[in-house]
């Protein structure tokens, strides 16, 4: 086996970085509504590829990419609310919210495939070829906006989290919902707030994967496997977690792709995640 | 009954077997072949996951392993196709219950996190059968295979062998749900450290549970295999399998044995009705529809709405209970505790990582005696009901129950060398009946009674606690007051030498109270030795020959009651220090 070289390295260890920071960023809702609410979101996925497939729409018709956050972000946050709206009122367990949500991924995958057909689709943009050179390494603009809003979302709300009011009563919702609520907490509307905020993350990942991957119906299930990794390495509910245990995953991915075949990477996070998941239980 | 139940499906068995022979057109057979298929799939992974409540998302891994033995074999070491078949189902289920000698040791890893493990599990055994000589990536034809003529044509050969394996499986459903492994199972859905501690071995019955799902699956696999002749890990470990499974099961109701095959026929027959269609798309939809309105709106699914619908006409008609041949008072007599020691504990300690439940417990408790625990809260009374009847472990010291060391055995064996204990907050298992509740310590307890001389006990004990009129119900139907009659129930039906009652009298009035003070002189007298936690003072004094008090995890005082009662260590105790 011969060894990459330190170009070569530098270059798969940066772009582990940038696939970590979507994994991060994919994670973030998924962790914060299992975390704080006990809701699996395993739609959130599919949610996401929506929203690629939304802003592939909108840039088809001419607008700026990232002026669709604009539209995206409302539209998630109500549909998000919605969902958190219906799943309460039924007082799904959270064991049968991820059936629920297994069942909505399969209807809008069909919706994605019915609207948009089977074949791969990508998204023609200005960004796309943008490309910064750092000594000889090469960087890409939408990996770069990738990293920045999954930095940015993830402080925001580790920070709203930790440092307002209704950051704190969130918490305790998290600790106990039925106490919080007696202590005055609207438990009903910051849930709808935070499902909300979750499934705009899922709209705001949604436009990072349209900006720099080709979208395919199918390659929904594709993430899942990793992003769930990357949510439980990191701890529920944590607002930091996903995105660090996300940037760990995805550099040891890109180091196994660039010592091994590149066949071989799925194996990392399922592997890291399988052994935490034997070693430290309580963690998750 | 289960004779004319036998007779009627040996005969539909024999009915549907010899279709083919009557020409049926090889559209049909291939159809009905697929809903055997995914009714071997759907009722296999009930058999784990229905059952026990473990929620398996890796069913597709089983089933996948399952079909590259076979296409492995078949076609590289030119094994002929029916003996790949049990080469298959022992690949599958090795390698589930390897799977699950890990996983079932944590008790953390249940619900999502077991659903989600084995999904993991599903890609992994995916990539790694994509990157060896196993598959390599282009996948593997089974087209030059030959297929033995058991029918008159292929198709109608995939048609019998997959009736065979689905009536096969639907019998080892059945046969599982009305044993003890499915007893113990459906236990394991509700509680499972209750379980455990009334003499369920828990970690054996999972198992065995898993080895079997996920070997039926490995069946069904290995004749998928050469049903569709070419094999890709695309295909074959896809998100399809798991989907489809659970929502069968969901759909047709994942209590009963037969559910998911009515959930599996229903899916298939709609699926099939979108492809033929060219609707496949808006068919993955509908079986995402169906599968949130039917959480919604059917959680016990169709078939098991059904079941339970007939279950509650015929409990309106409750049989005669006698509680008159109870055992007998013990010729000792009540009240004359002998000083032979049931249990000594020696040095029991505990510890919560920094707090020291119990530090160097030292204890006897005679034989016929009633021994009343008591101390301020978080003394350690709970944590050495918990420690003695193997809930926990302890760090260090012995425990002696008529001379063996409990310290390093599993609950379920501490329940069947004739412990048993009750809890402070009561945990019956919801969804099986009051009855239920009462016959399963009898079935797992120190005699392993069969089914029906265990439910004869459980009406004794029921009609002995007062609760004989409820037999039919479901715990939630029951009051506080009738729970914790129900909890004594459950460990009085194991016929206990030693019974641990934690807080009995919590929560009581006054009048049931002395219900309950009643019903505790009754057992004793019935010849049990009895250890009770409890901080209603006037039951302590009106029951106990002796009393030991703890205090932060050790014994500070013990003897009579009255006198114990006075000692200053313990006023100081309750009360703290008196200022001079």
């Amino acid at each position: 086996m011969a060894l990459p070289s330190l170009t070569l390295l530098g270059q798969s260890l940066l772009s582990g970085l940038f696939i970590g920071a979507l994994y991060g960023l994919l994670g973030l809702g998924l962790s914060l509504s299992w975390g704080m609410l006990r809701q699996i979101n395993l739609a959130h996925f599919a949610l996401a590829f929506l929203g690629a497939y939304l802003t592939y729409q909108l840039a088809s018709v001419g607008m700026d990419p990232l002026a669709t956050l604009a539209l995206i972000v409302p539209f998630f946050f109500s549909l998000g609310a919605l969902m958190h709206w219906l799943l309460a009122r039924f007082s799904v367990s959270a064991f049968n919210s991820l059936l629920v949500s297994f069942g909505l991924t399969a209807i809008i995958e069909a919706l994605i495939q019915w609207i948009w057909t089977a074949d791969f689709r990508r998204m023609e943009s200005g960004y796309g070829e943008v490309k910064f050179r750092v000594g000889s390494l090469y960087v890409a603009l939408p990996e770069l906006f990738t990293l920045a809003m999954a930095l940015a979302l993830s402080l925001l709300v580790w920070a709203w989290l930790r440092h307002t009011y209704a950051g704190k009563a969130m918490r305790a919702i998290a600790e106990d919902a039925p106490i919080a609520a007696a202590f005055g907490v609207d438990v009903r509307g910051l849930s709808l707030l935070l499902s909300g905020l979750c499934s705009a993350f899922a709209g705001v990942a949604g436009l990072c994967l349209a900006l720099s991957y080709t979208l395919a119906p199918g390659q929904i299930y594709a993430w899942l496997g990793v992003v769930f990794a990357a949510v439980m390495l990191g701890g529920l509910g944590r607002p930091l977690g996903p995105l660090v245990a996300g940037i760990v995953i995805g550099v040891s991915e890109a180091l196994t792709m660039a010592f091994t075949a590149p066949a071989w990477a799925p194996l990392v996070s399922f592997s890291l995640l399988i052994v935490v998941l034997l070693v430290r239980p309580g963690r998750i | 009954m289960r004779m004319r139940d036998l007779a009627g499906v040996a005969a539909a068995g024999i009915g549907l077997a010899a279709v083919p022979f009557f020409g049926l057109p090889a559209f049909y057979e291939s159809f009905l072949y697929l809903v055997f298929h995914w009714i071997v799939l759907a009722v296999s992974w009930n058999i784990l996951s229905g059952y026990s409540g473990y929620f398996s998302f890796g069913h597709g891994a089983f089933f996948g392993a399952g079909m590259y033995t076979t296409a492995t074999l078949a076609t590289k070491a030119g094994v002929p196709f029916l003996w790949t078949l049990p080469a298959a189902a022992l690949v599958a289920a090795v390698f589930g219950v390897a799977l699950g000698a890990v996983v079932f040791r944590l008790p953390r890893l249940r619900g999502e996190l077991f659903a989600l493990l084995t999904l993991a599990v599903t890609f992994v055994l995916a990539t790694v059968v994509l990157n060896t000589p196993i598959d390599g990536g282009p996948g593997l034809y089974l087209s030059a295979v030959p297929l033995p003529a058991i029918g008159p044509s292929p198709s109608s050969t995939f048609y019998l062998l997959g009736l065979a394996l689905a009536l096969t499986t639907l019998w080892i459903a059945r046969e599982i749900q009305r044993s003890r492994l499915g007893t113990g199972l459906f236990a394991i859905h509700d509680d499972e450290d209750v379980a455990e501690v009334l003499g369920v071995p828990t970690y054996r019955y999972k198992l065995a549970a898993f080895g079997l799902s996920c070997g039926l699956a490995g069946i069904a696999g290995g004749i998928q295999a050469m049903f569709i002749s070419y094999v890709t890990v695309g295909e074959t470990f896809s998100i399809a399998v798991p989907l489809n499974v659970v929502l069968m099961s969901v759909l047709g109701g994942s209590r009963h044995w037969f559910g998911p095959a009515v959930g599996a026929a229903a899916v298939t027959a709609l699926l099939y009705a979108f492809t033929a269609g060219d609707y496949a798309v808006a068919g993955r939809a509908a079986v995402g529809l169906i599968l949130i309105l039917v959480i919604l709106f059917l959680p016990e699914g169709i078939f098991g709405e059904l079941i339970g619908a007939l279950k509650r006409r015929r409990a309106s008609v409750t049989p005669a209970v006698d509680a008159s041949d109870l055992p007998a008072p013990s010729a000792a007599g009540p009240g004359k505790p002998e000083n032979r020691p049931l249990l000594e504990a020696r040095g029991l300690s505990k510890a919560f990582r920094g707090v020291q439940a119990l530090a160097g417990v030292d204890l006897e408790v005679r034989r016929g005696e009633i021994l009343g625990l008591v101390g301020p809260n978080g003394s350690g009374k709970s944590t050495l009901i918990n420690v003695v009847s193997g809930h926990f472990r302890p760090d260090s010291g012995r425990i002696l129950f008529e001379g063996s060391d409990l310290a390093a055995l599993e609950a379920h064996c501490i329940a069947r060398s004739g412990i048993a204990r009750t809890y402070q907050i009561p945990r019956p298992f919801a969804h099986l009946s009051v009855l239920e509740n009462v016959a399963l310590p009898a079935m797992f307890g120190r005699d392993a009674q069969a089914r029906p001389d265990a439910e004869r006990e459980a009406r004794r004990w029921l009609a002995f606690t007062g609760l004989a009129g409820k037999a039919m119900s479901l715990p939630g139907e029951l009051n506080l007051h009738q729970r914790k009659f129900l909890e004594l129930a459950r460990a009085l039906a194991s016929r206990p030498n030693l019974l641990l009652l934690d807080e009995v009298f919590s929560g009581l009035t006054h009048a049931e109270i002395d219900d309950a003070i009643r019903l505790i002189r009754e057992i004793r007298a019935r010849g049990a030795t009895i250890v009770f936690v409890e901080h209603v003072i006037r039951a302590v004094m009106e029951l106990t020959d002796r009393v030991v008090v703890l205090s932060y995890g050790r014994v500070i005082a013990e003897g009579d009651p009255r006198a114990v009662m006075r000692e200053p260590d313990v006023v100081t105790a309750y009360l703290g220090k008196p200022r001079a």
